[in-house]
């Protein structure tokens, strides 16, 4: 028997303005949600996913406005609903979770004020209710100390756990429709997998309705009955996610499930004299030590991706290399020759050998200048390239990572999408014509199929100039695509290193093992099976300790 | 009435020009600056030519107006009325001829000021903010020391001590504002500095000085901008209060605070004159911030 129905969209229209004009956004899209089913939306960046989902709510973004179709929530058309209705129903019977918790919770309050807040606005329970019922959710949310958690100020809990607290907030007044708006996307993969099993259950045990937005396939195949392609702001397909997985019918949702197709060509083991090499590096903030004894090397024309969670050491080792944090024990070789422990005490040449692409393009690429400057200026100060040969120089450059020289050449920063930034940064440190370039997060801004884009390009200029890439990532995929070799990071020490293909086919510490079962697979019972695994192996692990 | 109604009509008139002058734009001006001119507002246009009439005046002063800048022409606060036609001054000198040369000055120091000053706390507050640690201590503690002076006693004491030359003038006020501005530029650029291009750029290599001015100014302009309309207002509130004071402008050097004052008397027999000057500051102050809020509007990327 069908669940009666709650949420129901008709050929919604949203338009957004750009100077004068409007555009359309989303071009007529229908929906339908019955209660306590979840429907996947996904799609590539612009396809309209958080768009919709707002609009679930009644709710157009700044700059955006919804221009026709219907909205109908439980039998309220949510588009002729006065302001103070959609308020009342907002936060109380529809709820939102953003994909940034660490952005979206004020960062001046206590969780626990924040929790509160919506259900005593509401008038759904009062205050001293609201708190422990908070204690509950934070219990049933697995956060660890849910009774003393909530009196803690968000950046005293992690990533993960703010998460899931922004999940249980959502959860505060029982609403009967969540939308999760790529909750995990920021996260790595073993903390995703406990934000994931959280929110599955909770929402399993209330029966609450969800849509959730992702790019992820992988994540999507586990959370939702439903699944729903977008592209552009159409529809693409829709169908049940199992058959929807075992067979796409629209050539664009194959392409989606091709993506990550992409895989260097295997490369002889590397010999001779290393680029880098990171010699026992400890070095810490303070008092804790974040790094202890430390050492790999990068031959050129390689790649070593550096993985594991946040907060093991991966980009400490950038800066330790790049000379932005001195080491306390240790050195780092640049052709067999110590480099000045401070990137102050280097040499101009030795500056120009190393150079770094960041995770966000936004912020590292300043917003005033143009690319102009932005590339010319490293060819400029390292090269000494002047008027004509500088310009040509920048072309060059452009030229290089597919944009078309004479179109881009004036533009900011900001008249360029997120790939094409990445690009830019890319360029950036081309423009120097250094041996390392350091890629610290590249791809994980970015959605699947421009991933992709940058990760061949990557692999195609590496080959061109013989460029060594120390690539830093907690996304496994990408590090399978790219890598020569791996090195697995955990509190701020070497676990594990080796080739791609011997450390993936026969891991050898636990630890690598439990980062690469945590990898999202395409399979809708994947995250049941590795749950029941886990908690199998806690279980015996508990009975031996137990018989000891 | 009468002069109320020539306000009326003066102010319509820039607003005419102003609508006029950014059609015209709009068709003549380079390809590349056109859509600078297609977004600009009608009030924006209208303080751009204002200031474009003061500056006319201020450059030409000595051609506009009809008498010498300190000559006494006959007697004292006479009416309006040809040749005087705005009458003349305690002194016996004409008002309308004092008026325009009042903007050579008033408005010439209060912008050199101003300038001066924001080049000298933004810089400094951005080095600060760069630098950090002891060049940030010892700056901002300095300069701390600096705020706890009443900023018109310190600028007093400081001109009691280097004389009373325009210059002096100049610099002494630009150095009292400027650790206010200092203030600003190091908290905003606080923000700036541990961005990840600052970073890139630091790894690169550069030198403080392009730091500052090329990576770090730019995206700190929105606040300062702001601040520099809000501080040039107040520019010409210390000039004229340290004229009263006999330490500002020197007469016979016409400035338009102090002509307020010396001929505030009037005011009591229902004569609008002395209020003239005070106009003339207020209409500038106006433009100038209209122009303001249209930069920060384009600094501050509001326009997507």
């Amino acid at each position: 028997m069908e669940k009666p129905l709650l949420l129901n969209i008709r050929g919604l229209k949203i338009e957004g303005r750009s100077g004068d004009t409007w555009h359309t956004i989303v071009k007529g899209v229908d929906l339908t949600l019955h209660k306590g089913e979840i429907l996947g939306l996904i799609g590539e960046s612009g396809a309209g996913k958080s768009t919709i989902g707002l609009a679930a709510m009644g709710f157009a973004r700044d700059g955006c406005r919804i221009s026709g179709g219907t909205i109908d929530f439980d039998g309220i058309d949510l588009r002729r609903a006065t302001e103070t209705q959609r308020r009342g129903l907002r936060g109380k019977r529809i709820a939102y979770v953003a994909q940034s918790a660490a952005a979206s919770f004020n960062p001046a309050h206590k969780l626990i004020d924040q929790y509160c807040e919506g259900p005593v606005i509401h008038g759904v329970m009062l205050r001293e209710k609201a708190e422990t019922d908070a204690v509950e959710l934070f219990h049933r949310m697995r956060l660890p100390n849910p009774a003393m958690i909530g009196f803690r100020y968000p950046h005293q809990v992690s990533g993960g756990q703010l998460q899931r607290a922004m999940t249980a907030m959502a959860m505060a007044c029982r609403p009967d429709l969540i939308i999760f708006d790529e909750p995990t996307t920021a996260l790595d993969v073993t903390t995703q997998i406990e934000v994931l099993a959280a929110i599955r259950d909770i929402v399993s045990q209330f029966g609450t309705a969800a849509i959730y937005i992702t790019h992820d396939l992988a994540v999507v195949a586990q959370m939702a009955d439903r699944i729903k392609v977008l592209l552009r702001g159409n529809e693409v397909e829709e169908a049940d996610t199992r058959s929807m997985l075992a067979a796409p019918r629209a050539d664009y949702t194959r392409s989606l499930w091709a993506v990550r197709s992409f895989a260097r060509v295997k490369q002889p083991p590397s010999t001779g004299r290393p680029i880098i090499s990171v010699r026992n590096v400890t070095a810490s903030y303070g008092a804790i030590d974040v790094l202890k004894g430390v050492s790999f090397d990068i031959h050129a024309g390689r790649t070593v991706a550096v993985v594991g969670e946040s907060g093991s050491g991966k980009s400490t080792t950038a800066r330790v290399i790049t000379g932005l944090l001195q080491p306390k024990k240790g050195e780092v070789l640049f052709n067999g020759k110590p480099l000045p422990a401070s990137f102050k005490a280097r040499s101009r040449d030795q500056l120009r050998q190393c150079q770094m692409i960041y995770q966000t393009a936004d912020t590292a690429l300043n917003p005033k200048l143009r690319l102009r400057e932005l590339i010319g200026r490293p060819a400029e100060m390292y090269l000494g390239l002047k008027g004509k040969a500088l310009e040509s120089r920048i072309c060059d450059l452009l030229a290089l990572i597919e944009l078309e020289p004479a179109k881009y050449i004036n533009r900011l920063p900001s008249e360029l999408s997120g790939g094409q930034k990445q690009r830019i940064g890319i360029a950036r440190a081309l423009a120097a014509e250094p041996q390392l370039i350091i890629c610290d997060e590249v791809t994980s801004a970015l959605d699947q199929i421009v991933q992709e884009g940058i990760l061949k390009l990557l692999d195609r200029l590496q080959g061109e100039f013989n460029l060594a890439y120390m690539f830093i990532t907690h996304d496994l995929a990408t590090v399978k695509s790219i890598a020569d070799e791996v090195v697995v990071m955990q509190h701020g020490a070497v676990v594990e290193r080796g080739s791609k293909a011997e450390l993936f086919a026969n891991p050898k510490e636990e630890y690598t093992k439990l980062l690469l079962s945590s990898v999202p697979e395409m399979d809708p019972d994947w995250l049941n099976r590795l749950l029941a695994a886990r908690s199998n192996n806690d279980k015996s692990g508990r009975s031996t300790h137990s018989s000891v | 009435m009468t002069i109320l109604l020539s306000v009326l009509i003066g102010l319509g008139l820039f607003f005419i020009i102003g609508y006029s002058a950014r059609a015209g734009l709009r068709v003549t001006a380079p390809a590349q600056y056109k859509p600078t001119f297609r977004d600009m507002p009608l009030t924006a246009s209208f303080g751009l030519t204002v200031i474009v009439f003061y500056i006319v005046i201020a450059i030409f002063a000595q051609a506009i107006a009809p008498f010498g800048e300190g000559e006494v022409m006959g007697h004292q606060f006479l009416p309006w009325g040809s040749p005087y036609y705005l009458g003349t001054d305690k002194l016996g000198r004409d008002m309308l001829t004092r008026v325009i040369y009042g903007a050579r000055n008033t408005v010439g120091i209060a912008f050199a000021t101003t300038a001066l000053a924001f080049f000298l706390g933004s810089v400094l507050g951005i080095w600060a903010a760069l630098g950090g640690g002891w060049i940030d201590q010892i700056l901002s503690r300095f300069i701390d020391a600096l705020m706890a002076i009443p900023e018109l006693i310190f600028s007093l004491l400081l001109l009691t001590i280097f004389g009373t030359s325009v210059l002096t003038l100049i610099l002494v006020i630009a150095c009292v504002a400027s650790t206010r501005i200092y203030r600003l530029a190091r908290s905003v650029a606080q923000g700036i500095v541990v961005t990840d291009y600052i970073e890139a750029a630091r790894l690169r290599g550069e030198g403080n000085w392009r730091l500052i001015w090329r990576e770090i100014l730019p995206n700190a302009m929105a606040p300062l901008v702001t601040e520099f309309g809000l501080r040039f207002c107040f520019v010409f509130l210390s000039i004229s209060a340290l004229s009263f004071l006999g330490l500002g402008i020197k007469p016979p050097t016409a400035d338009w605070g102090s002509m307020v004052r010396e001929n505030a008397t009037l005011i009591t027999f229902g004569d609008v004159t002395p209020l003239l000057p005070a106009g003339a500051i207020a209409l500038l102050t106006v433009a100038v911030n209209f122009v303001v809020d249209w930069l920060l509007y384009r600094a501050s990327g509001l326009k997507e």
